[in-house]
Order: structure tokens, then C-alpha cells, then sequence
């Protein structure tokens, strides 16, 4: 027993990467799906507040991400502006990443394409705009200052749907989609703590706990947490298998693995201590 | 030339030669790395100049509807000024851009961020332990605990023995609770990423083989 114990402990890691595959690979390709249970979490807070929003109201999304990270941020966009578009809600986008505004230009045309939205009345893209923290209190005092042009450089005055618009003040809620820095925490900085407008949002997995501090708080309206958050979403606005639901399984079954081998590794260790001290 | 499908195989190839570190370091992984340090560099270059630089200073500088603003020569210079570390006569000139920049990052971030990351949390953690439900006790008090201890467990001017350790000791176990939640979201993104890679090549790079074949559809 104590032999077998040893030689899990001391399995190449090669062994080790090839199940981490096997246990993505197989749900994936077999399309298994776990069921998704939404309870009191963030994710929810950040639905039912986009739910309570008037029809007609104007909501900023901000795209800071960029390819690297779309596994777990380009659900969330999709199933955000998905709720937002149904409950006739005006999406205005624009980037603090650079790849940022073609990402939402992508989510905004399918959205848009799906629910039957037009773009300039419905929604629009502004694009990117460098400067991050700094940039937004200037989108504090002028968004047409900032962004004169939208992404394919139509001047601000043309687009109907931005006329009510002067400045961030004029958003019922900002959402930040974000992948790092420049992201939450500039948002929450200058359109939140500064100019007093409700800031929520989804992020990586790896800077969700470093995030949720602003929901305890109140800094932030809620908040989507890598690929479980945008599972959560996708559930509450009834995406039938959109992508991170289905992602959900393979995660799950990796996670089992990884649990599965930091238990063997621990009984190893303390198998060999205490094999070590018996000798001692 | 199907140029979509082109992308789909280029993207696996070098998915596949990066994921062949796993097994050792090789060649194709090294020629994957170098490509993609080599081709991000390009791409920012050309990134930087049509979306920074043409619309934030260029267009400024030279408007559409013609004339010229001068004042935007100076963000120019300063730029230029940045250039300057590449020469070693007149790399102290490339101080008074960064300077420029450092100052103002800091000037309208400081306060701002000391609100936003100090004051509000510090406020945060100022919660009654006596009202509101049972949860909401057990969870305020934990929290009011876990900042406590853990505060006295960074607390190094009096030794950790006695009361001073036993306190310090459930701030650590708090931290490690708290690192353990860090590390099992990091497992979570990394895993993501894993699935957003499987499904490209299952669904995205698999279905084109066939058709590159002349099998099927």
C-alpha cells in the first residue's frame, strides 16, 4: 500500500498534464452539461440590478479585454447586453483595451443581429480610447470630448441615441468587462467613488478576490467572476447551453482531477514523513 | 486560398507547438514563442501609431478641416524625449517625459486611490456585530476577527508568544483561507483558458481537416 502511495506521489507530471486533457477533452467533445444552481452571489446582485433598470435608460460597457482572456469575459459580454438589448435598454460601448472595440463590435452586431436592435438607435460602439484611469474623469466632464468620432467615424452629433449624453453622469450604470489593468479597479476609482455612478461588472477568475472587496463595500452594483459568473448570467437571463455553461462541466471535471491529485500528494508527503521519522 | 481556413490551421499549429512545452522544451515551441514576441512587437508598433498617435496627437496637431496647432508640438518633443534613452548622450532627456507622466498619473490617482482602496475599505470593515440576522452576525464578526488577527499577525514589534501568538496564529489560518480561495480562482482562469483553447481545435481547427482533404463536406 505504502509502495503504491510512493509511486502516485512521485507520477511525471507529464501523466498528470495528459488527465488535466482528457478531463477538458472528453465533456467538451461528448457536450456534457452539469447543472448550474444560481444562489445569493454576486453574479445575481449584478443581474437583478440591470433587471430594476427602466426601459430606455443608457448603460456605458466597457470592453477592457482582449483575445487572450475571451474564454471567460466574452460570455459575459454577450450574456449581459443580451438582458440589456431585451429590456430595451440603450448599450453604449467603447474600450480601455485596444483589441477591446472590435470584441464589442463583434457582441454588438450578433446581439443587435438576434434580437432584431439597430445600431445608432439601439446601441453603438465608440471605440477605443488610450489613457485609462486619466481618461475616464475626462469622460467625467466630456464624452464627446473624448470620443467626437464612434468606431467607424461617425461624428457624436449624428448618432440619435447619444443626445441625451453630455458626460459619465449621464449613464444609469457602467459595466466593465475586465481582464486586468486598465479595468474594475479604474472604473470604481473615477466613474464610481468620484463621479458617483453605479459601476458593475465581470473579471478573470484570478482578480475576482481581489475585486469582491468592492462589493462588501458597495462600490460595486455586482460582479462576474471568470467562467462560473458568466455561467451564473447566462442561467439568469435563460441562454440555453451558451458557451459558459457548457464550459462549466469540463471545468468541474478538471477540478475534481486537480483536488483528486493534491490529495494523493499530500498522503504521499505524509506517508514519506512518517516513514522518514519511523526510521529516525 | 480560403484565408479563414488559413487562420484556423496557423492558430492550431501554434497552439499545438506551445502546448509541446509541456512534454519538453523543443524547437517548435521556441519558434512559436519567438513568432508571437515577434509579431506582438509589430503589432503594437503599427496599434500605437493608427490608434494612439494619428487620432491623439496627429489629427490634433493637423485638423481635418485644415490649419495647424502648434501647442501640439510639445507633446511631441516630450514624446521624442522618450526616444532619447536609446542614446546614451542625451538619455536624460527621456527623465523629464517619464517625470511628466509620473506626475500626472500620481497627481490625479493619489487621492482617488487612497479613497477608493484604503478609506472605503477601512469603512467597510466599521460593521456592527450585534444587529441583523444570524448570518449577517456570524458574518460581520468573522470579518471584524479575521481583519483584527490578521493586522496582529503582521503586528512584528512584540514577539508572537502567548496571547500575541494564539491571535497571529488564527490571522494566518485566515490568510491561508483566503490565499487558498486566490489560488483555486487561478485554477479556474487557467482551466478556462484550457477549455477556450479544446473547443477552438475540436469545433473550430478538427471539422476543417476533412474538408481540407476532399473527404466530406
Amino acid at each position: 500500500m505504502a509502495s503504491i502511495i510512493e509511486k502516485l506521489g512521485n507520477t511525471d507530471r507529464r501523466i498528470i498534464f495528459i488527465l488535466i486533457a482528457l478531463s477538458v477533452i472528453i465533456p467538451v467533445t461528448t457536450h456534457l452539461i452539469f447543472p448550474n444552481p444560481v444562489g445569493a452571489e454576486p453574479s445575481r446582485d449584478m443581474y437583478e440590478y440591470v433587471d430594476a433598470l427602466p426601459e430606455g435608460c443608457d448603460v456605458l460597457m466597457s470592453f477592457d479585454y482582449g483575445p487572450s482572456t475571451m474564454p471567460e469575459l466574452h460570455p459575459m459580454a454577450i450574456a449581459i447586453t443580451t438582458h440589456l438589448m431585451r429590456k430595451d435598454i440603450n448599450v453604449v460601448c467603447m474600450a480601455l483595451w485596444p483589441e477591446g472595440a472590435s470584441l464589442a463590435q463583434e457582441v454588438m452586431s450578433n446581439v443587435a443581429d438576434s434580437l432584431g436592435k439597430e445600431q445608432y438607435e439601439d446601441g453603438c460602439n465608440l471605440g477605443y480610447k488610450t489613457g485609462g484611469a486619466i481618461m475616464i474623469v475626462r469622460l467625467g466632464s466630456s464624452m464627446n470630448a473624448v470620443f467626437p468620432t464612434d468606431r467607424d467615424n461617425l461624428p457624436w452629433d449624428e448618432i440619435p441615441m447619444l443626445e441625451q449624453i453630455s458626460d459619465l453622469a449621464s449613464f444609469d450604470l457602467v459595466i466593465t468587462l475586465s481582464a486586468g489593468d486598465p479595468g474594475v479597479p479604474a472604473w470604481v476609482m473615477m466613474a464610481g467613488d468620484r463621479f458617483g455612478v453605479p459601476v458593475g461588472g465581470g473579471c478573470t477568475a484570478v482578480s475576482a478576490p481581489q475585486f469582491y472587496t468592492y462589493l462588501q463595500t458597495g462600490q460595486m452594483v455586482g460582479l462576474l467572476g471568470g467562467l462560473k459568473g458568466a455561467a451564473d448570467y447566462e442561467t439568469l437571463v435563460g441562454i440555453q447551453e451558451g458557451p459558459a455553461v457548457e464550459g462549466m462541466a469540463p471545468q468541474s471535471v478538471a477540478h475534481l482531477v486537480i483536488m483528486l491529485f493534491i490529495i494523493i500528494g499530500n498522503v504521499a508527503y505524509f506517508s514519506e514523513k512518517k516513514k522518514k521519522g519511523g526510521r529516525e | 486560398m480560403n484565408w479563414e481556413i488559413l487562420g484556423i490551421w496557423l492558430g492550431a499549429a501554434l497552439t499545438l507547438c506551445l502546448y509541446s512545452f509541456l512534454y519538453r522544451d523543443n524547437p517548435f515551441y521556441k519558434f512559436a514563442e519567438h513568432l508571437f514576441v515577434g509579431m506582438s512587437a509589430g503589432y503594437w508598433v503599427i496599434y500605437s501609431i493608427e490608434n494612439i498617435l494619428k487620432p491623439n496627437w496627429w489629427q490634433q496637431m493637423f485638423p481635418e478641416g485644415g490649419g495647424f496647432n502648434w501647442i501640439w508640438i510639445i507633446p511631441g518633443v516630450f514624446g521624442l524625449f522618450m526616444l532619447a534613452r536609446i542614446i546614451p548622450k542625451i538619455s536624460g532627456l527621456s527623465r523629464m517625459a517619464i517625470g511628466m507622466m509620473i506626475g500626472t498619473g500620481a497627481g490625479l490617482n493619489m487621492v482617488s486611490f487612497f479613497q477608493t482602496n484604503a478609506m472605503a475599505q477601512v469603512k467597510g470593515t466599521i460593521i456592527s456585530v450585534s444587529s441583523g440576522g444570524v448570518w449577517t452576525i456570524f458574518s460581520n464578526t468573522l470579518l471584524v476577527v479575521g481583519v483584527i488577527t490578521g493586522l496582529v499577525y503582521f503586528f512584528f514589534s512584540k514577539a508572537h508568544t502567548g496571547i500575541v501568538g494564539k491571535t497571529a496564529n488564527v490571522g494566518i489560518t485566515i490568510l491561508m483561507v483566503a490565499f487558498g480561495a486566490s489560488f483555486g480562482y487561478t485554477i479556474m482562469a487557467r482551466i478556462s483558458l484550457l477549455i477556450g483553447r479544446c473547443q477552438f481545435l475540436i469545433f473550430d481547427w478538427i471539422p476543417t481537416i476533412p474538408r481540407l482533404l476532399g473527404i466530406g463536406g
